[in-house]
């Protein structure tokens, strides 16, 4: 994990987080968080996009992926990056605006690092921010 | 106008804007998050919902007058709205989508008609407040020279 957790952490930069939401204002929201919290964000509206950006980018310290989108959904993206072998450390946290526990369970089960609900706080980042990028 | 007067315009329109329910505190977590780094934040933010929102309102307007309403569809874009609303602390759309949703699942087209209207109405008021806001935001920004 501690390979994990110094992953996408350039030498005195900032990490980079991949930020994934099909909704452009929960995207700006969520960036503006994290660019807050002194993250480096990327941000794309959807899981193939994110996969595609994955592909080319080595320096991802942390996924954070709305749970509700069409076509794939946060969950099938976190069960991507878990199936991959050169993916599987990255840390994935999933947001929603539901408080589902069937759901929760399922996304932690399959490796999801944390479950967020929707509108995501900054505290909430600051939280993730001490435990999973230490 | 001077700034100072265009200062107590804006805040007394975005606390009346409080008062009257349309906002709540995730909408002061955004103006928290507006710094050096990030000056046009809210704007951005607000100019996305207000785009957002209109283009969900129309298109739940066609679908609803479709004869045989998809009704998964239709919870599908309320839901959308939803999300955004509730990402800017639009209170009172976020309420109102929550029981237009409650229709969805009834499957009760006149109760997504008549809560349409009234998401309708509450979203456009809102719009309307916050066009002002941003616009008394320029006025602010303009009375101060550029460095």
């Amino acid at each position: 994990m501690a390979t994990c957790r110094s992953r996408g952490v350039e030498r005195g930069g900032a990490p980079h987080v991949l930020a994934v939401d099909d909704s452009s204002v929960d995207r700006a929201v969520i960036s503006g968080i994290l660019r807050s919290s002194q993250f480096r964000v990327t941000a794309v509206d959807s899981g193939k996009r994110a996969l595609e950006l994955l592909g080319s980018e080595p320096n991802v310290s942390m996924i954070i992926t709305d749970y509700w989108m069409p076509e794939m959904t946060g969950y099938e993206l976190l069960k991507k990056v878990k199936e991959s072998s050169r993916l599987k450390e990255i840390p994935v946290v999933i947001m929603s605006s539901e408080n589902v526990s069937t759901r929760i369970n399922r996304c932690l089960e399959e490796g999801a690092e944390d479950f967020l609900l929707k509108p995501v706080q900054p505290s909430d980042v600051s939280r993730l921010c001490s435990r999973v990028l230490r | 106008m001077a700034a100072a007067a265009l200062t107590s315009q804006l805040n007394a329109l975005v606390n009346n804007m409080f008062a009257m329910g349309l906002l709540d505190d995730q909408f002061q977590q955004l103006q928290m998050l507006q710094d050096s780094t990030a000056p046009d934040f809210v704007s951005e933010v607000v100019t996305l919902f207000c785009d957002d929102g209109e283009r969900i309102i129309c298109e739940l307007s066609r679908q609803l007058e479709k004869p045989n309403v998809d009704f998964d569809r239709v919870d599908s874009y309320v839901h959308q709205l939803k999300g955004s609303s509730a990402s800017v602390g639009a209170q009172k759309v976020k309420n109102t989508c929550i029981q237009f949703r409650e229709f969805c699942q009834q499957r009760s087209r006149d109760g997504c008609l008549k809560t349409l209207d009234l998401v309708r109405t509450e979203f456009y008021d809102l719009r309307n407040k916050f066009q002002a806001m941003l616009q008394l935001e320029q006025q602010i920004q303009a009375c101060y020279p550029k460095h």
